[in-house]
């Protein structure tokens, strides 16, 4: 892990109108394999990607959002929602689907995964990426 | 585009001879597939296939090869988690050859 990177995928937009949310969950999800120090922001219309009860039958699109879930089994644990962006929608964190790990070196502990974060705490944390991909 | 036969019934399969549509999968055909790889599937075998279809149904993906042995590791426990046991079964690679028995499309990232 010495040569990891500190790498952020930032998504900005709703799920379904454009492929970016799909798009961006692939790379990470590929990514996850190379043993980087991935971590993840929703952000904007970003944070309707992790809302519960996702329903895309009306729009003949899979519905990927059960695939967020799998996130804590490719170790990718640190998933950072920005506070402002989900009130300016009217949201909550109780919309948001309940993202979990198991550590394995605490006899698979389930841990939360999403850390709600203020825009200025998100700043201090984007700051400190090696490399930040835009979606 | 090609096609699988088993049992009477046609598969249709991408040109990896994965299962174009994974509602169409039984175990006839997985069975099939095995054999075309010189593969005869054990309880183990079908340990790992269940596995892997109920990991696509609840996730809408397949896990890669390190996702795939620490979860098996923790569900049939460790002797089996670890990737020598699981090679040994599916030569082709775990999650490569694993997924296409069960009707699943090539794991994201899988070359």
């Amino acid at each position: 892990m010495s040569n990891a990177k500190k790498m952020m995928y930032i998504n900005r937009k709703a799920p379904y109108g454009t492929i970016y949310a799909w798009e961006s969950l692939e790379v990470v999800l590929i990514g996850a394999a190379f043993e980087q120090d991935v971590s993840l922001a929703f952000m904007d219309d970003g944070v309707y990607q992790l809302t519960k009860g996702q329903d895309t039958s009306g729009i003949g699109m899979k519905n990927f959002s059960p695939t967020y879930a799998a996130l804590g089994d490719f170790e990718v644990n640190k998933i950072y929602v920005d506070k402002e962006s989900l009130e300016e929608r009217g949201l909550t964190l109780d919309d948001l689907q309940h993202l979990v790990w198991e550590d394995e070196d605490e006899d698979w502990a389930e841990k939360d995964s999403i850390r709600l974060v203020s825009r200025s705490e998100l700043s201090d944390v984007l700051a400190d990426q090696d490399v930040l991909f835009n979606f | 585009m090609g096609s699988i036969e088993a049992n009477g019934k046609t598969y249709e399969t991408d040109e990896e001879g994965y299962l174009a549509d994974l509602n169409t999968w039984d175990k006839d055909v997985a069975a099939v597939m095995a054999n075309l790889d010189d593969c005869e599937l054990t309880e183990n075998h079908w340990e790992v296939i269940n596995f892997l279809r109920e990991y696509y149904e609840e996730y809408q993906i397949a896990p890669a090869v390190r996702v795939l042995t620490k979860a098996i590791g923790k569900k049939l426990g460790k002797d089996k988690g670890n990737s020598k046991y699981l090679y040994e079964l599916f030569p082709y690679g775990p999650a490569k050859q694993a997924c296409k028995y069960a009707g699943l499309p090539k794991p994201t990232g899988c070359v």
